[in-house]
């Protein structure tokens, strides 16, 4: 039934990719929702494998009806046909083939299939649209290498995919939303929160309290997670951050202090804090990777995009924390938008208002800002960071050498500190380091161009878009599963922090726009 | 780089000497190349002449750098895939042979000693010990502050000035003037932009080239391996895509792969049709590669000027003005000679090489 129809292929299956791809179903397009997951859901709705016999794992989830509302329409979807579910493919780039000599204009999305990653499958499409999500930012400190030391992302995931926790008594620390619902799960889950420590200075808030009581909802929210940490009795330091990890082979301590309002740490205020885990994490980067291969305009590190959330690309839209961080809920509102814009343009229409959703939107980014306000890490965190402390994991730079490349070597941004370090060039291609290395450059965070948004083998490089693609051409490759029948819901072993497309689990209190 | 290498020798020369660079160190072409000194892609003439005058300067450069930027006398293995191809890449060793440079034949069956990874099949090579490697944002890095020059990144010059005589006196920079008698144009794929600046035509133009990198491996690529038809698609004029693999490990640890060439102006998007033909060309060399991963690739602008020399030393339309640009793929290698060449001139010094086939002045004024 889907023949003849637009094609869209919609890259990430969190929130805002869900939410596109059933608002382009419902209008006449045929969706190939691509995502690098076993499941569709994304970081915001991961679950636990099946085979661990989760027995109820909405308790580890808000929002857990909105899931149940987008799992059923993408699987009514599935049925009919109009939603195609590839899971499991890693996309390393997105090409425009058109409109050459012979070819169908359109573009053409590179594929590798995981978890092993070995082979890559083309999808064409008559447009893209990008949920690619965003990662975890962390800055680091010295000890932060320690086994024991994982992100607070990682620490959710380990919670909401595998049912384990990262230890029996754990430090929570850095600054933002997404610190808050992870200190209140891996309490609710038994884990021994001994502090969360938050950079937030609480004095910051008056002056975004305005943006804040505009959403009510989301201050009750709030006001949840806090009751609960204190049913937990978790220590909550605000204004204090962590300073070094410590342990023997893995952690033990940590030590934690307070800041001055500076941002600078208050000399004499550090305390030594037992735990083996450490949950640590500053905020969330958009992935802009594909859209950057695209030639799509970014602002700062945002994908930029207008109020249908088309990009400055024709044929290519974005909408969820790639075109900003913002949590599950402006995910969802920008992915409807996307999704409606992307099926009326396809059918060569102008799209319908939406303005439930364009009030959501517009609320949610006003909120999302307040938070960024609010939320920032120590003025001064580099201070902390010695010269031994390894900032790029992948090729054991330290801290040291990116501050010689600086004094030394006249190097004043990024590139020039990769170049002469090597800091960003291994394999996570910066994604994990480039917060540090600018903060310790002393220069802005400019986006890198990532040409390739995942290793690749060469071999499959070469063969890439060729015209032989026979055995994978079209979209007809979905690795032996009828649409409809039902997905695995393996846990992803080679999923590793840099390839999470995940949601920033912020509160959310709205239903999803309509 | 070939700015660096002019402060350098410049300084030596005793001359006080600053560097003005729009961008940060390495910023422009020198950042996005390999690092190649090759000797093995030139035909007997100035270039080559230069090539081999460069080789010596970087081999005493080497003795207090190697390390720094990862200076390594690899050599370089040039293979022919069919005995046509043999043939004709002996009679161009033979000429370079006469020119000064070593180049041994090896025969197909001695071929894996050398490079034990390479496809099986392939008619023979030609080894060139000369050709060498570095890392050339370190070179330039580190030469920059061994040269002791005053080093003004972010600044850039907006203006050439002139005196009334018509001779230079300076540049005038978005942070102020400078004042010297002789103003040196390195500014590489963007030198007919500073010449236009003095009123005088230069026409460098930009050929991109892509470069993919690999997951860091051991050493199984010794040396630096390309095809027999790279050295026609770099003398090659033609504006279209021409791609011929070229193969190299690095001190770090990871492969890379070249090299294209295209003449597409400074468009800095992806291209997958481009980097596709660097993959294929590269495991047809090398098979183990096909599964080994890319973990990125980046491009940069070749200086590109019409005859494929650059231009080195005095401009007689503007006096005081030098310029030192124009190397197109070769000028991390080419630098050092060109270097010590421009700081011999400012010496007043008669240069080591007849510098008139580099002349900047020797293209006719309408091809700007």
């Amino acid at each position: 039934m889907t023949d003849g129809s637009p094609r869209l292929a919609v890259i990430g299956a969190g929130p805002a990719g869900l939410a596109a791809s059933l608002a382009a179903a419902a209008r006449g397009i045929h969706v190939t929702l691509i995502d690098a997951a076993a499941a569709a859901g994304g970081q915001f709705h991961r679950r636990p494998a099946s085979g661990l016999g989760a027995r109820r794992p909405s308790a580890l989830h808000h929002r857990w009806s909105t899931w149940e509302r987008l799992e059923q329409g993408l699987a009514a979807h599935l049925e009919a046909g109009t939603v195609e579910h590839l899971p499991d493919h890693h996309v390393w780039t997105v090409e425009r083939t058109g409109p050459a000599p012979g070819a169908r204009p359109g573009f053409t999305v590179h594929a590798l299939l995981g978890p092993l990653q070995e082979r890559s499958v083309a999808v064409r499409a008559d447009a893209v649209l990008l949920a690619t999500g965003g990662y975890e930012k962390v800055l680091p400190f010295p000890g932060w290498t320690l086994p024991g030391v994982v992100t607070a992302g990682g620490a959710q995931a380990m919670l909401k995919g595998g049912l384990v926790v990262p230890g029996r008594r754990a430090v929570v620390a850095g600054s933002g939303p997404l610190l808050l619902p992870v200190a209140t799960a891996l309490a609710a889950a038994g884990v021994e929160v001994a502090a969360l420590v938050e950079s937030l200075d609480p004095r910051r808030l008056p002056r975004a309290a305005g943006a804040l009581a505009s959403a009510p909802g989301k201050a009750a929210e709030g006001a949840r997670y806090a009751a609960r940490l204190l049913r937990h009795r978790v220590p909550f330091l605000p204004r204090h951050t962590v300073i070094e990890a410590r342990g023997e082979g893995r952690l033990e301590a940590v030590t934690v202090a307070a800041l001055g309002p500076d941002g600078r740490v208050r000399p004499g205020t550090e305390r030594r804090i037992p735990c083996e885990a450490l949950a640590v994490g500053h905020g969330m980067i958009p992935h802009t990777d594909l859209a950057e291969a695209l030639g799509c305009r970014v602002d700062g590190v945002n994908v930029s995009v207008d109020d249908e959330q088309r990009t400055d690309v024709p044929g290519v839209w974005a909408a969820g924390e790639t075109t900003g961080i913002g949590g599950a809920e402006l995910a969802l509102a920008e992915g409807h938008i996307a999704g409606r814009s992307a099926a009326a343009r396809l059918h060569g229409t102008a799209p319908d208002p939406a303005a439930g959703a364009a009030r959501v939107r517009t609320r949610a980014r006003r909120f999302a800002a307040a938070l960024d306000t609010v939320y920032r890490p120590p003025l001064h965190w580099a201070d902390q960071v010695t010269d031994d402390t390894v900032v790029c994991r992948c090729e054991e730079v330290t801290a040291g050498r990116v501050r010689e490349a600086v004094t030394d070597l006249g190097a004043g941004d990024l590139r020039t500190v990769k170049l002469l370090t090597r800091a960003g060039m291994g394999w996570c291609q910066g994604r994990i380091c480039e917060p540090a290395v600018a903060g310790l450059t002393g220069c802005e965070q400019t986006p890198v161009q990532r040409m390739l948004a995942r290793p690749v083998p060469l071999g499959e490089l070469a063969r890439a878009g060729a015209d032989d693609e026979g055995h994978d051409g079209g979209n007809d490759h979905a690795p032996g599963r009828p649409a409809g029948a039902p997905h695995r819901r393996t846990h992803d072993p080679d999923r590793q922090p840099t390839q999470s497309h995940s949601a920033m689990s912020h509160p959310t209190e709205r239903e999803e726009p309509s | 780089m070939v700015g660096a290498a002019c402060a350098l020798y410049a300084a030596r020369e005793g001359l006080d000497v600053a560097v003005v660079d729009r961008g940060p160190v390495a910023g422009g072409t020198t950042g996005a190349g390999e690092g190649n000194l090759l000797v093995s892609d030139k035909e007997p003439g100035p270039e080559l002449d230069l090539a081999l005058l460069s080789g010596r300067l970087w081999a005493d450069l080497a003795e207090e750098h190697a390390k720094a930027f990862e200076y390594e006398a690899k050599g370089g293995v040039v293979v022919a895939s069919t005995p046509e191809g043999l043939t004709a890449l002996e009679t161009f060793a033979a000429g370079q042979r006469a020119a000064g440079v070593l180049a041994e034949p090896v025969a197909a069956d001695r071929l894996h000693d050398l490079e034990p990874y390479l496809a099986p099949g392939l008619a023979g090579a030609v080894r060139y010990p000369q050709d060498t490697q570095v890392m050339p944002a370190l070179a330039a890095a580190h030469l920059l502050r061994a040269s002791g020059a005053r080093l003004l990144t972010g600044h850039t010059v907006t203006e050439v000035l002139r005196g009334k005589d018509g001779s230079v006196r300076g540049v005038r920079t978005d942070r102020g003037e400078l004042h010297a008698p002789a103003v040196v144009n390195a500014a590489g794929t963007w030198g007919g932009a500073v010449a236009s600046l003095a009123g005088v035509t230069l026409p460098v133009l930009p050929r991109r080239g892509f470069v993919l990198v690999t997951e860091p491996l051991p050493r199984r690529v010794r040396h630096k391996v390309y095809a027999a038809d790279y050295v026609a698609d770099v003398a090659s004029d033609s504006a279209a895509l021409q791609t011929s693999p070229v193969v190299e490990g690095t001190a770090a640890g990871p492969v890379l792969i070249g090299a294209s060439r295209e003449r597409v102006g400074f468009d800095r998007s992806f291209s997958l049709p481009v980097v596709r033909e660097l993959a294929a060309g590269a495991t047809r060399l090398f098979p183990f590669l096909a599964r080994v991963r890319a973990l990125r690739t980046y491009l940069g602008f070749r200086p590109y000027l019409p005859d494929h020399l650059p231009a080195i030393g005095p401009d007689p339309r503007a006096p005081g003005l030098l310029h030192a640009c124009g190397h197109e793929g070769a000028g991390i290698g080419l630098s050092t000679g060109t270097g010590q060449l421009i700081a011999q001139v400012l010496a007043g010094r008669a240069p080591g090489l007849d510098l008139t086939p580099f002349r900047p002045d020797r293209f006719p004024e309408e091809t700007a």
